[in-house]
């Protein structure tokens, strides 16, 4: 038995045509699609093809077409200042044109400083002019703490900075920094006479506990007229330092407490109006005082104990 | 034998795909027209909240979303009988089915009604091996069922277990599981012209179309126009199509007997045609339009324009009364009827305990029909419309269409045949590789 498929043997029948071609009347007339309108409808109906017809083809066109187009050197440069023309005579016009800088908020200084440091040729298309760099760049200003660069209306350029307020002297050295709040150097002063208003501190890493200077010379209210700086020792502790050369050694934990302790002490022994040169609160347990020298002979000789005269 | 099986197979297998892909259509290929749907699957049946309706016979898995019929041309007697037109209608009604589904289809399933099937009862039995009924013991008692002799030139369109025996119980559907020692089956063969085949082959490659599964209309249009009942208890189906008539018999919801009577609404017009001289497109008018197979008094006084353009005034003036075109209807619809009567009786109709004919179909649809048939085929007559299924366009829903519609439900619930099982395991190399496998988990 063969199988059921259409065999190689298959010859085509002598007789093709036998239906009538004329059409008869009554009957409705349903032309059969040639092979090709057929296969061409069947392509068309396949997802495949369809897409790529429709969306493949124009984009093969547009970027083939494109591509011939660009190939050549001359052509690209002409498009490249066409398109510079077109940006430059938009760019030119009056309403995009920036004619004015303002700053507010700057002390004159500062002004200065931030003109120079644009260093803008107004006028200027506000095409030309980066306003976010020109942002960061004022930020890098010691002084700034928050700048707000805009372009406003009338072709005005408008920088509205916040300065940070100075609130410690730190001597480095031979140099004067300006601290503000948090530690952040703000400025230089050339002498301490340019601003006596602010306490004064020194050594090294003082800077990076300035709030914790500002909170013991807010407790050491009382003696503030004694009062001639605090000194960061070995970025660990402060020593608090009066006039008569006389200190307070805090310890490196709480040492705003210690202070209130010692300011207590003082009113009621009155003791900083001693001649005493040190006072050591280093250890919470056991306050140490160092008496000067003449002192320490009178407590002595009070006490009766007497020491050879000399000065072994 | 081997080659059947193996293209049935891939027919099979072709079915399949089509299914994964979703999209199948439908090819039913008549001699008055050529019908095309095209089938969307929805994939697995969603759950209905009332319960009591069922499957739908398995409708409503797919919905049809292309349909479109064309003209036959080229077809005599359900037979491709002129190659080129026959594509070219094929093609015809595939592009306008594709154009309304919007869809590209490449597996198509096909029915024709000719090619002079012949139906055989076969039986085989078999021992079992060991006491449990499994596919292997259904596949190899498949097997053992003699082959007729079919003739020279033909070949096994269906070949259907339609009754399993296991002992002396008999009339299981499916004995798969079951324990008993001797399975019997009965399976109908149905076989028809090869050639007529091949050259339907070749028409539907030359459209670019891959066949997915083929048909016997008498068969398709049985499934669709017999309600449940009727194909339990007993029926059969005549499907008067334009060239041929099929018969098909039903019992328990299995096809046992199917014939085709080279008969049909053709050749009534061609005899009206002759009849009254004029063209077959106006004879086909009249006959829609006035036919009838009962005269009655009033049908003396009912005068038809035949009408023309010959030019002759007396010719083109003609008149006919009613009753002379039943008069020429009558005996040729009387002829296919007998010719049918003899088939159903050579197929021992009379014996089955339900006698219910179904008349469907392009010509059945002739006034009075019903009533003729009742007196030739007996009592027990109706007129049969296919059931509806999901999509169908209303164009498409007459008895015209019960074979394009039964091919639909064919397509989705197609009936078990033999090639549905596979080769029994003796025929097969597996059986060694099996034992050697055994040895390895004996000894390892």
């Amino acid at each position: 038995m063969r199988a059921v498929t259409a065999g190689p043997h298959y010859r085509e029948p002598p007789m093709t045509r036998v239906a009538a071609s004329r059409a008869a009347p009554g009957l409705r007339r349903d032309p059969a699609p040639t092979r090709m309108a057929y296969r061409m409808q069947r392509l068309w109906l396949t997802p495949v093809f369809r897409v790529l017809m429709r969306v493949g083809l124009p984009a093969f066109i547009i970027v083939f077409v494109g591509g011939v187009w660009l190939s050549d050197a001359e052509r690209r440069e002409a498009l490249n200042s066409t398109m510079l023309g077109v940006r430059n005579t938009v760019a030119q016009r009056p309403e995009f044109m920036v004619s004015a800088l303002s700053i507010s908020g700057a002390s004159a200084p500062l002004d200065k400083a931030i003109r120079e440091l644009l260093g803008l040729k107004l006028p200027l298309s506000s095409f030309d002019i980066d306003l976010v760099a020109a942002q960061a760049r004022i930020s890098t200003l010691d002084a700034v703490e928050k700048v707000e660069v805009k372009v406003g209306v009338g072709g005005v350029m408008e920088v509205t900075v916040t300065e940070r307020q100075p609130v410690l002297v730190w001597r480095r050295g031979d140099a004067l920094d300006l601290l503000d709040p948090t530690g952040r150097r703000v400025a230089q002063v050339l002498a301490r006479a340019d601003r006596p208003d602010l306490p004064l501190i020194a050594g090294e890493g003082a800077n990076l506990v300035a709030d914790e200077a500002l909170q013991i010379i807010a407790a050491a209210e009382p003696i503030i007229p004694r009062l001639r700086g605090l000194v960061r020792m070995g970025e660990r502790r402060w020593d608090v330092v009066l006039d008569r050369n006389q200190r307070i050694l805090l310890p490196a934990d709480q040492p705003v407490r210690a202070m209130e302790r010692l300011l207590a002490l003082d009113k009621a022994e009155d003791l900083l109006s001693r001649d005493v040169l040190t006072v050591d609160l280093r250890s919470q347990l056991r306050p140490t005082l160092r008496l000067a020298p003449n002192a320490l002979n009178d407590l002595r000789v009070a006490k009766g104990i007497v020491t050879a005269e000399s000065d072994l | 034998m081997t080659d059947l099986y193996q293209s049935q197979r891939a027919m099979r297998n072709m079915r399949r795909a089509a299914m994964q892909r979703g999209v199948v259509a439908i090819l039913d290929i008549g001699s008055s027209k050529i019908a095309c749907l095209v089938l969307r699957f929805d994939g697995p049946e969603r759950r209905r909240d009332a319960d009591g309706v069922g499957s739908m016979a398995g409708q409503s898995q797919f919905r049809i979303i292309g349909a479109a019929t064309t003209r036959s041309r080229g077809v005599r007697f359900g037979e491709v009988h002129v190659m080129n037109e026959t594509e070219r209608a094929i093609r015809t009604a595939v592009q306008a089915a594709q154009k309304m589904a919007n869809v590209r289809v490449d597996h198509v399933i096909a029915s024709f009604s000719g090619a002079e099937p012949r139906s055989y009862g076969l039986a085989g039995e078999i021992e079992l091996q060991d006491s449990v009924v499994t596919e292997q013991d259904v596949a190899r008692v498949l097997a053992a069922c003699d082959m007729p002799d079919i003739g020279h030139g033909r070949e096994v369109l269906h070949a259907q277990p339609v009754n399993f025996a296991l002992d002396h119980r008999s009339g299981l559907g499916d004995p798969r599981g079951q324990i008993g020692n001797r399975l019997a089956c009965d399976m109908h063969l149905l076989s028809i012209d090869a050639t007529v085949v091949q050259n339907l082959f070749y028409c539907i490659k030359r459209c670019d179309l891959e066949l997915a599964g083929i048909a016997s209309s008498a068969y398709v249009s049985g499934i669709s126009s017999l309600v449940e009942d009727e194909q339990e208890l007993g029926a059969a189906c005549i499907d008067m199509g334009g060239g041929s008539t099929g018969i098909s018999i039903f019992i328990k919801k299995h096809m046992i007997y199917a014939d085709a009577v080279r008969m049909g609404g053709d050749h009534i017009t061609s005899d009206i045609s002759k009849g009254l001289q004029v063209p077959m497109a106006v004879a086909e008018r009249i006959k829609t339009k006035h036919g009838g197979v009962h005269a009655t008094s009033m049908d003396d006084r009912e005068m038809i324009e035949m009408g023309g353009d010959s030019g002759d005034w007396e010719k083109d003036r003609r008149q006919v009364s009613r009753t002379e075109l039943i008069g020429i209807m009558r005996p040729r619809v009387e002829e296919i009827l007998e010719e049918v009567r003899a088939r159903l009786d050579v197929a021992g109709f009379d014996h089955l305990p339900s006698q219910q004919i179904v008349l469907t179909g392009g010509a059945s649809q002739i006034p009075g029909l019903d009533g003729l048939a009742a007196r030739i085929l007996g009592q027990r007559v109706r007129l049969g419309r296919p059931l509806r299924i999901q999509g169908l366009p209303q164009a498409v829903t007459g008895p015209a269409f019960s074979g394009a519609v039964g091919l639909c439900l064919f397509a989705t619930h197609p009936q078990d045949e033999w090639w549905d099982f596979d080769i029994p395991a003796e025929k097969y190399p597996a059986r060694s590789l099996k034992r050697a496998f055994k040895w390895f988990k004996d000894n390892w």
